[in-house]
């Protein structure tokens, strides 16, 4: 017989896992709530008789190409809205099986940043970035990653004023 | 009401806006006791998957207390405590009917391929999640289970989602009594997916990740041996010099789109974008396993497509299989299982935060600084009676 296998059966004795909690507690998985893994009727306590009711559509709700309308419950959290709404809407002209749709909803993801930095300083509310993005945070548990960050950001921007202060005296 | 409000990747807040209404005669209004920020949250925080919207609130592993409930809801009543699954169905449909209710057809809109999910972007249905005071949960009547008495609440809100995933990842990998199971990823349902590895009869448990605290932790808790990555210079040969050249058994992905470990992987798939994330541990995962072994995949990758040797998947004739998990089926067990003691769930929560410090909480888990497993954000009205502390 095979090394490999003599030793993967020679490895086989349960006393080895007396130590371990619960071990082989779902070796005969048949014995289990949840066997098989599929299975009809759902084990559901008072399953539901019927498909679910229409939800009222009260703002706008894209749905897939791939379904021919939108489905019966929906989450109608931050409806579509500006140019981020537009590329949305253009991306679901495409199916899930086109990879520009992806690529569209992506790009509105990053259109939609810009358009919440500035719907926040419309409103008067200006973006504190260091506690957003967890500053404190990093400042308490990681002070030497920070200082190495901000020794980083100062050394980019310092650079790109240089720069830009040498074009601007050329232009002069 | 405070809740975590998405202002763009790596950039999160605390912030007020209105309250959730019922908007179907099956909704329940849920006052949330406690929420957690889930790996997978990290993907949207971190800006890769499509249709995240500017002000949506994330949070798919919450419980809370029913403050409200739609004129059709029969199976809870106003002050249940409730967990609540991160999936949201509806119970009738072709794929509910067969147990799949992360692929529920009728709870999400704009995507077929999964089905609604609280606060995972518009591509999961455009839920709001529940890292907020209160949250909307549609199909009250099939989805929130009512938490047993003798039900710690960190166990509880640990069994919407990480739990049964880990399970369900183990489940999935066919697990015989004996056999040789690697788990790629020490978070928390690389954690679980050890754990319950042993409860199916696994003969060896190997974890593989590069975060030394993370290792530690698994090690002892449960009780398996462990691989730190960075010390190996190739995984493939590794895992065989410690199977007999033959393989594992059973390989499982408790990682996802952002793996690290291999610079083009990590090139392409999480700064270019060229692919739906890294796919460094599903090529790991085909490489390691057996010919004929299996591989289960629970972490999350992007809608695209990614690069895998799929040749070698085929040559070594493996099954893979995968999906999200499908909690409701689980709880029943896994319920058993933490009041028999065979899991205690609550040990992987390292930080109890306020929901108000919900930046600082997503950077530590982000960052994986203070040694950070698993957070807990602890809401307003629940903070003075628990102990949330400001990171």
């Amino acid at each position: 017989m095979d090394q490999a296998v003599q030793s993967k059966q020679a490895g086989h004795d349960r006393s080895r896992y007396a130590h371990i909690d619960g071990w082989g507690a779902d070796l005969d998985r048949r014995n289990c709530p949840a066997y098989p893994m599929e299975r009809t009727p759902p084990r559901l306590e008072n399953p539901p008789t019927h498909a679910p009711e229409q939800q009222p559509v009260k703002v706008k709700v894209f749905h897939s190409t791939e379904r021919s309308d939108i489905t019966p419950i929906f989450g109608s959290t931050v409806p579509p809205s500006g140019i981020s709404g537009r590329l949305r809407a253009w991306a679901f002209r495409y199916s899930e099986n086109n990879v520009f749709h992806w690529l569209l909803l992506l790009l509105a993801d990053r259109v939609n940043m810009m358009e919440g930095i500035g719907g926040d300083l419309r409103r008067g509310h200006m973006p504190n970035l260091f506690r957003e993005m967890g500053g404190r945070a990093e400042l308490k548990h990681n002070p030497v990653g920070f200082a190495r960050k901000v020794a980083i950001a100062s050394v980019v921007v310092g650079v790109g004023c240089y720069f830009f202060s040498r074009r601007s005296r050329r232009i002069d | 009401m405070l809740a975590m409000n998405y202002r763009g990747p790596y950039r999160v807040r605390a912030q007020h806006k209105a309250e959730p209404a019922i908007e179907h005669p099956n909704d329940a209004i849920v006052r949330v006791t406690r929420s957690c920020i889930c790996g997978s949250d990290l993907h949207l925080y971190h800006g890769m998957v499509p249709d995240t919207r500017i002000g949506s609130t994330f949070g798919h592993e919450f419980i809370g207390v029913v403050e409200e409930i739609g004129p059709s809801v029969q199976n809870l009543k106003v002050g249940d405590h409730v967990l609540v699954p991160f999936n949201i169905f509806c119970g009738t449909c072709y794929f509910c009917q067969r147990e799949l209710y992360s692929n529920c057809h009728n709870t999400n809109s704009e995507a077929t391929a999964v089905g609604g999910i609280y606060g995972y972007s518009h591509t999961a249905g455009g839920y709001d999640g529940g890292q907020a005071e209160y949250v909307r949960v549609p199909m009250a009547d099939v989805g929130p289970t009512v938490i047993p008495p003798d039900l710690d609440p960190d166990d509880a809100v640990l069994l919407t989602d990480a739990l049964p995933t880990g399970y369900q990842a183990a489940e999935m990998g066919d697990i015989e009594e004996g056999d040789t199971v690697v788990i790629f990823g020490a978070g928390p349902i690389g954690i679980f997916a050890a754990k319950s590895a042993w409860l199916f009869g696994a003969g060896r448990v190997i974890v593989v990740d590069h975060l030394e605290y993370r290792l530690n932790f698994v090690k002892t808790y449960a009780q398996c041996e462990v691989v730190n990555f960075k010390e190996v210079r190739d995984m493939a040969i590794h895992i065989k010099k410690m199977t007999d050249g033959l393989g594992a058994d059973v390989c499982i992905d408790c990682v996802g789109c952002e793996a690290v470990g291999n610079a083009m992987q990590s090139l392409t798939g999480r700064y270019m974008k060229l692919q739906s994330g890294a796919a460094t541990v599903l090529h790991w995962c085909i490489n390691c396993v057996r010919k004929g072994g299996v591989v289960s995949i629970v972490g999350v990758y992007g809608p695209t497509f990614n690069a895998i040797p799929i040749g070698n998947a085929v040559n070594k004739g493996l099954t893979l299989r995968m999906n999200q998990a499908s909690v409701k089926r689980h709880l029943p067990r896994l319920i058993e299982h933490i009041q028999a003691g065979r899991i205690d769930p609550k040990q992987i929560i390292t930080h109890r935060v306020p929901l108000e410090e919900v930046a600082d909480a997503y950077h530590l888990f982000s960052s994986k600084l203070d040694d950070c497993i698993k957070t807990v954000l602890i809401p307003p009205r629940t903070a003075s009676a628990t102990a949330a502390v400001p990171v």
